[in-house]
Parts: structure tokens; C-alpha cells; sequence
């Protein structure tokens, strides 16, 4: 699993293929028309839908004349699913710093420290 | 072509750069600048909240100066996860910081977080931390996947009971 997203987000640093996936978006094409805007061979191209076929972002329909390039949008789930978790346990980790401020600005309030200076240590748990 | 989230269980953002090996989050708290500055780099605040979710977290070493140190240990399924890393810079608007998990010893991210004052008592807080690859930076996104995610929640109750709030 984490090889994949390693390999999604390898694959999605060069700008040449991010476009590729862009225009995927739309819709299937073929490697023709995916070479067409750019100023690179069609063995360059070739090169790079290797690297999104590798992980997982693209396939290619075996039995077509034209082969035509196939967006995996399953695989930007699983990417979305990583970051979401990440984000989560962040909130988490935030939610108690919350607490921790809260039982901060108590203390900070506390008669005789009126000046709303904060104190060294807070100990207010 | 960036990842943004935000969903409705608070307020921290996160985006993870395709272009280069770094991600950004952001979130808002009800605090002073000063105030989420001290729970930064006072230990015995940090302690409180500092993740692995789950894990009793231990600072080793704590020297929150421009130049200073620190390292930190957490136990988690009886297994221990170590941290350590360098105070690059400790301001009252900002702190650079470099981080090490002593599993991977040879990788080190440079971790950015400032503070802006957004009035009336709140601040957002910006964390921008950069790798040294990209599979540093897809290692990190991914631990969370082995961590339960209720275990913070948890922990959140127990501060919650103890009327810290």
C-alpha cells in the first residue's frame, strides 16, 4: 500500500504527466492524442504513461486496435484516503492541544495574574 | 493539482504537494499567538498533546532555544518510537524545527510552523514541513494507517473529565 502511494505521488511530480492525467480526465484517447500538444517524441510519451501505468493511475485496453488510455480514479481514492486519515490524526493531535490552551487561558485569568502575561509551566491539569 | 480536505470534524486543513516533497496544514485556535507558541515549546504543555495518537509520549531531552535540542519517545503496542530533531529557530511568531524518526536515521524534514493573529483572541496556525524525499514525506502520510484513529478521541475525553477544559 504504501509503495503505491509512494509510486501515485512519484508519478504525479513530473508536470508533463499531471497534464496527461488532466486530460484524462475527459475522457479516454490514445497515445496519439495524448502526444499531440507536446514537442516530445511518442517514445517519450510511451515513457511516461509507463510510469502512470506502473502505479496504477492509467491502464490500457489490451484487445483494441487503438489501445486508448483509461483513467483509474479508484486509485486518487486510495491516495485521498491516506491524506484524510493523516489530516485526522492531526485534528486529533490539534483537539488536545485545544484542551491544553483552554486550561491555559484559566489559569492566565486567574486573579493575581491579571496582566494576562502568560505563566511559565502552566500546570493547570 | 493539489489535495485539500476539510470536513466537519474540525478545522485543520491539509494539503500534500505533488511538485515537491512537502505538506501544509493549517488550523485555527482559540488562543494568542504567545499562547500556542508556549504550548509548542513548553514541555510539560507539549507533552499533553503531542501524538503518535495512543502513545505515552516521554520528552528525553527538551532545550527549546534558537539551537537547542530535543528528543522524544513514545511506546505504542510495546514497541518505542523515538524523535528527535534541533530548534533551528524559536520566535515569538515563528519556529523552524528539524525532525527525525530515529527508525529512518538517515532522513530529515525541516518543519516551518508560524502563527498569524487573526484578532480577538484567535490564531491560525500554519505547519509547513518539507522531506528530503518523496518517499520520506509518503512514509510519514501513511503511519497513520497502523494507528488506531479513536485512540486521540480517548485521550481527548480523559482532559475533558479532568476538567482541563
Amino acid at each position: 500500500m504504501t509503495d503505491q502511494l509512494s509510486q501515485v505521488f512519484a508519478a504525479l511530480a513530473d508536470p508533463t504527466r499531471r497534464d496527461m492525467v488532466t486530460r484524462l480526465c475527459a475522457g479516454d484517447a490514445t497515445v496519439g492524442e495524448l502526444a499531440a500538444p507536446y514537442d516530445v517524441s511518442m517514445q517519450a510519451v510511451s515513457k511516461h504513461l509507463k510510469v502512470l501505468e506502473t502505479a496504477g493511475l492509467v491502464t490500457r485496453e489490451r484487445e483494441a486496435q487503438r489501445r486508448p488510455v483509461h483513467l483509474e480514479a479508484e486509485v486518487f481514492d486510495l491516495m485521498t484516503k491516506w491524506i484524510e486519515r493523516y489530516r485526522q490524526e492531526a485534528e486529533e493531535r490539534y483537539q488536545r492541544l485545544d484542551a491544553v490552551l483552554a486550561a491555559m487561558d484559566e489559569v492566565d485569568s486567574t486573579p493575581g495574574n491579571s496582566t494576562g502575561k502568560t505563566t511559565k509551566g502552566g500546570k493547570a491539569s | 493539482m493539489s489535495t485539500t480536505m476539510k470536513t466537519a470534524d474540525g478545522t485543520t486543513t491539509i494539503e500534500a504537494v505533488e511538485d515537491m516533497p512537502a505538506i501544509r496544514m493549517s488550523r485555527d485556535f482559540r488562543a494568542t499567538p504567545a499562547q500556542l507558541v508556549r504550548a509548542h515549546t513548553d514541555k510539560d504543555l507539549f507533552v499533553q498533546w503531542v501524538g503518535p495518537n495512543g502513545s505515552n509520549m516521554t520528552i528525553d531531552h527538551w532545550d527549546a532555544r534558537t539551537g537547542g535540542s530535543w528528543r522524544h519517545h513514545g511506546d505504542l503496542d510495546g514497541e518505542e518510537y523515538a524523535f528527535r530533531g534541533c530548534f533551528h529557530t524559536v520566535r515569538d511568531d515563528r519556529l523552524v524545527q528539524t525532525f527525525t524518526y530515529e527508525g529512518f536515521p538517515d532522513s530529515v524534514a525541516l518543519e516551518t510552523m508560524w502563527f498569524e493573529d487573526l484578532g480577538e483572541g484567535r490564531t491560525r496556525l500554519h505547519v509547513h514541513s518539507l522531506y528530503d524525499t518523496y518517499e520520506g514525506r509518503d512514509g510519514m502520510l501513511s503511519s497513520g494507517m497502523e494507528v488506531g484513529v479513536n485512540d486521540g478521541y480517548a485521550k481527548l475525553d480523559d482532559l475533558l473529565e479532568a476538567g482541563a477544559v
